[in-house]
């Protein structure tokens, strides 16, 4: 076994041997639930779609993610434990992805349990399944998104309230940046041709083009490249704590 | 083997390490002592490869740590201070979880796994959490993933701290049974520790290295060494006779018990004078005692002395069986 996944899997496992995971899944499917069906109008709507459902997802995140990111390195710095893993035989990049991917699949395992949404909306109508599969799948990448971007950022820290607040700062900046709103607050001040730049960098744009049903390989570039830059960033900041 | 060279440590403006250089080899069991805050650790976390050095270079088997850091970590078991491990999982998931990422095959694995074990005698709890063992269940926890592997380096922080009388002994059979042909660090302010297991010892203070010599030399630096104690009830006279013998530099009676300590002059041997003088006295004398000379005197003579010169004492011969 690698140590990728040996990480992985003691990740996993310490996920569901402490409360954190059960009040996560809970949490996130009652919230998912609730928003849906009444902050989202699904039922008088009157559409037999997922839509609704998926333009909570970002928000859910935003709360969801960096609670269970915060931990990640953060819980390590302040137990020692960071120490022993660090002086086991596998590089930074190792340790990095095998907790990266542990959070990631975790999610993936929450999105999951939603299945009952899409069973109702199948039972109700006849929806584009397509469509909804496409959604799941931009979810899931939003998601990872939001992972990789909190996984760096409870490297910087030992405290983990730190962690978090940081974590949320930075995935609300990064939701909100394509906005109607802010791009009209930014537009006296840059000029437009970095307006359309910044605009691009919006997590919201990509996902809402995927939710549609639209799998462009730019949007899911988007995501990948994302993940990849901040699991980067978050390696060099490990190495860079080790010659503080 | 473990190498250092010149290996430094900054925290700022603050020296941690100031320009370490040992070299450790197999067969010996080196004790690092020192002040707390002398650095002990920050030199053991860039042998690691936990940290990494401001300059120097610290080898392990001869692969260096910052360059060829995966081969350097293979080769060893490291026990960190506080012996840390992840206290929501059992022992069975944390020891299991350490074979894995160390890569070793299933079934080889796994007989090391119950080997270790037994050997630490965690066979009875390896189904309960960390978090509620006891201090030294959770140091043996520390010890078993430093030795699953088998590593030919082994590299202990403070190994015995919080262990009862019991246990350390079992934890210092445990590593002399392991000294053999393998090449051992430890770290330690337990000076009767240095006696049981080392057969070389390192002082540092303030991250320099102030002495390398073998147990028997440090004791030799004692102003004990090679002196005579004794009780024996109305020896006021016999006292003066005493320091008249010419190998005799002072006389020390202790307050409280009136323990009588003699001290030799430089090279001289007093112990057959001193019962000689004693006999032809006609004094009771209960028990006489040839000290050895007092480490912790010599540890703290060494680590308070600024500016002091290095101690550097013949461990050239110290290997297997050696001191």
């Amino acid at each position: 076994m690698s140590p990728v996944e040996a990480v992985m899997r003691r990740e996993l496992r310490s996920y569901f041997a402490t409360p954190v995971a059960y009040v996560f899944l809970v949490i996130f499917l009652v919230l998912a639930g609730i928003l849906t069906f009444y902050a989202g109008d699904f039922y008088e709507r009157g559409q037999a779609d997922l839509q609704p459902f998926f333009v909570m997802h970002p928000w859910l995140y935003l709360i969801l993610v960096p609670a269970i990111t915060m931990r990640m390195w953060a819980e390590e710095a302040k137990g020692g434990t960071l120490e022993l893993l660090l002086t086991l035989p596998m590089t930074l990049w190792q340790a990095m992805l095998g907790k990266f991917l542990a959070a990631w699949l975790f999610i993936g395992l929450a999105l999951a349990l939603t299945f009952p949404i899409w069973i109702t909306v199948n039972y109700l109508g006849s929806p584009d399944n397509g469509v909804i599969l496409a959604g799941y799948l931009g979810s899931w990448l939003m998601a990872g998104t939001f992972i990789a971007i909190g996984a760096c950022l409870s490297a910087v820290t030992s405290s983990q309230v730190v962690a978090f607040v940081l974590t949320a700062l930075v995935c609300v900046l990064l939701m909100l940046v394509g906005q109607p709103q802010v791009l009209d607050f930014m537009q006296g001040a840059l000029p437009s041709r970095l307006i359309n730049g910044v605009a691009h960098l919006s997590m919201l744009q990509h996902f809402e083009a995927i939710a549609r049903g639209v799998l462009d390989v730019r949007d899911v570039l988007y995501f990948l490249l994302s993940m990849i830059g901040w699991l980067i960033a978050g390696v060099l900041l490990l190495d860079l704590n080790r010659t503080r | 083997m473990i190498e250092t060279d010149q290996l430094t440590r900054c925290y700022g403006n603050l020296t941690a390490v100031d320009a370490l250089s040992i070299r450790v080899e197999p067969g010996q069991v080196l004790g690092l002592l020192g002040p707390n805050g002398a650095g002990k650790s920050t030199a053991m976390r860039m042998i690691a490869g936990f940290l990494t050095p401001t300059s120097g270079t610290a080898r392990v088997c001869g692969y260096d740590v910052s360059r060829e850091p995966l081969k350097a970590k293979r080769a060893l078991g490291y026990l960190p201070e506080g012996a840390p491990s992840y206290g929501e999982m059992t022992v069975r998931e944390f020891l299991l979880f350490i074979v894995r990422v160390r890569g070793l095959k299933a079934d080889r694995g796994y007989r090391r796994f119950e080997e270790v074990a037994h050997r630490l005698q965690l066979e009875e709890v390896l189904d309960l959490g960390i978090d509620t063992l006891s201090k030294g269940l959770r140091r043996r926890v520390g010890l078993a993933q430093a030795i699953l592997h088998d590593p030919p380096v082994l590299m202990l922080d403070e190994p015995t701290d919080g262990l009862d009388p019991n246990q350390k002994h079992a934890v210092r059979q445990l590593i002399d049974v392991m000294a053999r042909e393998r090449t051992i660090l430890i770290s330690t302010h337990l000076l009767e520790e240095v006696h049981a297991l080392c057969n070389r010892v390192v002082i540092i203070a303030r991250g320099k290295l102030l002495a390398d010599a073998t147990p028997a030399e440090l004791e030799q630096r004692s102003r004990y060494h090679g002196a005579v104690s004794f009780s024996a009830p109305g020896s006021g006279m016999s006292q003066e006779m005493l320091g008249r013998l010419p190998q005799v530099a002072a006389i020390e009676v202790d307050p409280l018990d009136g323990r009588i300590t003699v001290f030799p002059k430089l090279g001289e041997r007093i112990l057959e004078p001193v019962e000689t003088l004693l006999r032809e006295q006609g004094l009771e004398v209960s028990e006489i005692q040839l000290e050895r000379g007092r480490l912790d005197e010599v540890f703290r003579q060494i680590t308070t002395n600024e500016g002091g010169v290095l101690v550097r004492g013949d461990v050239s011969k110290v290997t297997e069986g050696g001191a």
